[in-house]
């Protein structure tokens, strides 16, 4: 089972999980904004470039597997990576590049009283998505969620009115439900099998009721935690009052790797616990969450709100990957689609963000006039929307393009549907933002000259557009992409059972 | 004592909880029941470490120590942030501040 991992593995996974952590007690003791701020910068390029040899050792070698503390394989706790672990490093490592010092700049531009809290609290975050992603041991992921959600309330905190902190209280107290029934089924795996270590469990968990509950409880409790329809009731309030920037690692990063678990979890160790129906009923709730996040997305009037929305509609796609699992092609859909949607997502925050800085609001028919005095961000808007959306030629419409392959590959053509009107509606909600920012202002004299896109600092232009062509130019990339992408050996990956 | 009575109060405390969180509008009181729920939690690993043939399994042990910790401080978290939006809004209950 356990490959040989060389030095190099054994470091990035090392640094992926450490160097976060090591950096934000650094922050803490030492809060000099300048200084966390390059270091953060270097942190991410550095874990960019370590990156690159870790693809290519799972692409050789497949799913790599260490296990930590040189114990052996029941008690260690294993990191465990595949190509949908890389999907989410990747995606993890690219936004801290481009959020940080948008983040920065921006919380220094609108004179928030605790800017220099921000570098500690993201580095937080940063160390328990890493592990989220990386961990393969149930009660280890527990421990990880709980740091995840601390990290990301704290973010929403940030938001200071009242409104913000409630929204942090509610969303704590779903959060603290969650883990509560996440532990409660590993609880009973372990009761049952007497197992936490994922890639072994997948071999002794069949369907005996334990495991049943214990899956539906882990359910549950992810899915409150990655606000998937309908248990969402928390994002949007939540995204739309925690400041823009920390809007964009919520919604493209922390719910991302709520559901990144979730497929994790079914497609991983509990595979052999469910059935083809309990699959297509998954497939459901996702698609349900496709259309209601959509038609809600559409009737919001503040472009936070929407997007916040549309997160909820995005995140459903993901969940198409389990009644669509024995295709190849849906997984490299699904990776696709969390890293192009994560890239976008967070683009289309971050050009919202500064249209806030201009307006002072984020209130669409405040909008009139935008396509002048911030054209760049505009675009932003547009090519990022275009890529959640799905249009071509962006990496979103690769995404969607293998998922309605997949679908249509193995017969489940109601899917296909869900996916063409999810689309289609995702392109309504965006167009939308863009109609209100072209319409002719009544009252010019409203906009502050000052925030107009030239008078920006450069910190905040090039962060969106980066994340704006990234999402595009995955469009351009999907061939070259895809045997990274490629799940060499189903069974591993659906625990053994030749599902 | 009969050693189900342990796995059944620890099923009857997670209910407990449950029906708290759910039921209760003042934080501080779904605080507690979230807490139940842990500790609930809690005693059915504790009582799953008995008996095996080889003495009592380390690892729920161990598990209930790192839970414990976990918990103390989401506990510790969750109350500052309770007092927090105490003196920010006067308001114990969520459904009572409306955004904006």
């Amino acid at each position: 089972m356990t490959e040989a991992i060389d030095g190099l593995t054994a470091g990035s996974l090392t640094a992926l999980i450490l160097g976060p952590l090591i950096l934000a007690l650094v922050a803490v003791a030492l809060p000099r904004r300048r200084l966390i701020d390059s270091a953060v910068m270097l942190l991410a390029l550095l874990l960019l470039a370590l990156l690159l040899p870790l693809s290519r050792a799972v692409l050789t070698h497949g799913p790599l597997v260490m296990d930590l503390g040189g114990h052996d394989a029941p008690i260690a706790i294993p990191l465990y990576v595949d190509s949908l672990a890389l999907g989410m490093l990747w995606l993890l490592t690219l936004l801290a590049l481009a959020i940080h010092p948008y983040a920065s700049a921006w919380l220094q531009r609108s004179d928030h009283p605790h800017a220099d809290d921000y570098p500690a609290l993201w580095l937080v975050l940063w160390t328990g998505l890493n592990s989220l992603v990386l961990s393969g041991d149930l009660f280890n992921l527990y421990v990880m969620l709980e740091v995840t959600t601390l990290g990301a309330v704290s973010l929403v905190m940030l938001g200071q009115s009242a409104g913000a902190v409630s929204a942090a209280a509610r969303y704590l107290f779903f959060a603290l439900v969650g883990s509560v029934l996440f532990l409660l089924g590993t609880a009973l795996v372990y009761a049952d099998i007497g197992l936490l270590y994922m890639p072994m469990i997948a071999v002794h968990a069949d369907a005996s009721p334990a495991i049943v509950v214990a899956l539906l409880a882990i359910t549950a409790g992810v899915a409150m935690k990655a606000a998937l329809f309908p248990l969402h009731a928390w994002l949007p309030i939540a995204h739309a009052s925690a400041p823009t920037p920390a809007s964009a690692v919520l919604s493209a990063a922390v719910a991302t790797a709520g559901v990144y678990l979730l497929l994790r979890l079914w497609l991983g160790p509990f595979a052999g616990t469910w059935t083809i129906t309990t699959a297509q009923g998954i497939g459901v709730i996702g698609a349900a969450g496709i259309l209601y996040g959509s038609a809600q997305a559409l009737r919001q009037q503040r472009i936070k709100v929407i997007v916040a929305y549309s997160t909820v509609a995005q995140l459903g796609y993901l969940l198409l990957l389990v009644p669509l699992a024995q295709s190849p092609l849906a997984w490299q859909g699904a990776v696709y689609h969390a890293v192009t949607h994560g890239l976008a997502k967070a683009g289309i925050f971050l050009a919202a963000g500064n249209l806030i800085l201009a307006i002072g609001n984020d209130r669409l028919e405040n909008l009139s006039g935008a396509d002048q005095f911030a054209a760049k961000n505009l675009l932003v808007i547009g090519i990022a929307g275009a890529a959640v959306a799905g249009l071509p030629p962006t990496g979103g419409f690769i995404a969607k393009w293998w998922l309605l392959s997949a679908a249509l590959g193995q017969g489940q053509w109601w899917w296909v549907a869900v996916i063409a009107v999810g689309s289609l509606l995702a392109a309504a909600y965006v167009f939308r933002i863009l109609q209100y920012a072209m319409r002719q202002p009544e009252n010019r004299a409203e906009i502050d000259p000052r925030v107009r896109d030239q008078s920006l600092p450069y910190a905040l232009l090039w962060p969106p557009a980066l994340l704006a062509a990234l999402a595009l130019g995955l469009g351009f990339s999907g061939e070259l992409l895809a045997p990274f992408l490629q799940v060499t050996d189903l069974s591993p990956a659906l625990g053994g059972t030749g599902r | 004592m009969t050693p189900i009575v342990f796995p059944v109060t620890a099923a009857l405390l997670f209910a407990i909880g449950l029906y708290g969180v759910l039921t209760r509008a003042r934080l501080i009181q779904r605080l507690l029941a979230v807490n139940l729920m842990a500790s609930a939690i809690f005693l059915f690993l504790i009582v799953t470490s008995t008996g095996g043939p080889h003495g009592p399994d380390p690892v729920p042990q161990a598990m209930v120590l790192t839970g414990i910790v976990v918990a103390l401080s989401t506990m510790a978290y969750a109350l500052v942030l309770i007092r927090h939006l105490r003196v920010l809004t006067r308001a114990e209950t969520l459904e009572s501040i409306v955004d904006d």
